[in-house]
């Protein structure tokens, strides 16, 4: 089960939890900003962007 | 495996593990369609970003030269003296090793196929129409193994797992975005322009990741 279970977060999650982690939180404030009245489509590209070199920083130090 | 255990027990553990995937796609296929598109979409989105990301991110980190480039031929000749070193045990009258490698791997390299497939169909409206498209997707990449197999083994994989990294993390901006509620300026045209910018970014990452490695060299 145990096994299963790691399978199933290597698949998904892959080496680096935090990059799941912070996409969830940016889904969370695309869904929140466009139930106001501003444009919330930037919102992930930004985040991806913010994401991605946060995790490649982590290793290029 | 084939070449180095045999191909019987080989050829039954893709089997097995083609069955096993068919299996898996008649029952995910119709549950998808039930739920709300919105929900798929974003559920779908996310799974493709991170998914996509991690391809990314490995092959930024590659072509940088922050992580090793996969050597395929040294990586395929140990593979191959492992296989050919294990020791042989017979189950079922199948040679075991043989067997579970190889259902191992069509399992887990066909279930990413069947997941890609299955959620962009789904979230299109129509599976029967992407599974169509992989199924062209399958003759066309056997023909061009056929006709153009030299050039093509000159494309490093590296630049391979970049697009498909690329195309990934497109694909779920978009469909994330929309399952979260937004409206794309310009409709799905709005595509091309995530895709812009997610190989501006992906560039631009891999150029300043080169100097700081020079720097620090």
């Amino acid at each position: 089960m145990k096994r299963f279970g790691k399978f199933w977060w290597d698949f998904i999650v892959g080496d680096d939890w935090r990059v799941a982690a912070r996409i969830v939180i940016a889904f969370g404030l695309t869904a929140l900003l466009a139930t106001t009245s501003v444009p919330a489509w930037w919102v992930l590209p930004l985040a991806v962007a913010a994401v991605l070199w946060l995790s490649l920083r982590r290793v290029a130090r | 495996m084939g070449l180095t255990r045999g191909w019987r027990s080989t050829l039954v553990g893709a089997g097995a593990a083609t069955l096993a995937l068919a299996a898996i796609v008649a029952a995910l296929g119709p549950a998808l369609t039930v739920i709300p598109i919105g929900t798929l979409r974003l559920v779908v989105g996310g799974l493709l970003l991170v998914f996509g990301l991690q391809w990314l991110r490995k092959a930024i980190l590659r072509a940088s030269g922050w992580r090793a480039v996969r050597d395929e031929e040294a990586v395929f000749a140990r593979e191959r003296a492992q296989a050919a070193n294990a020791p042989r045990v017979e189950r079922a009258g199948l040679d075991w090793y043989a067997f579970t490698i190889s259902f191992k791997g069509v399992l887990l390299e066909g279930l990413e196929v069947a997941f890609i497939v299955l959620t962009f169909g789904s979230t299109q409206g129509s599976i029967p129409l992407a599974a169509l498209g992989a199924g062209a997707a399958v003759v066309l990449v056997v023909l061009a193994g056929i006709v153009v197999r030299e050039p093509l083994g000159r494309v490093p994989e590296n630049t391979l797992a970049f697009a498909v990294g690329v195309m990934l993390t497109t694909f779920g901006i978009f469909w994330g975005a929309e399952g979260a509620g937004v409206e794309w300026p310009g409709g799905d045209a709005a595509l091309l322009g995530v895709l812009a910018f997610v190989l501006l970014i992906s560039v631009g990452f891999v150029t300043s990741l080169r100097r700081r490695k020079l720097a620090f060299a």
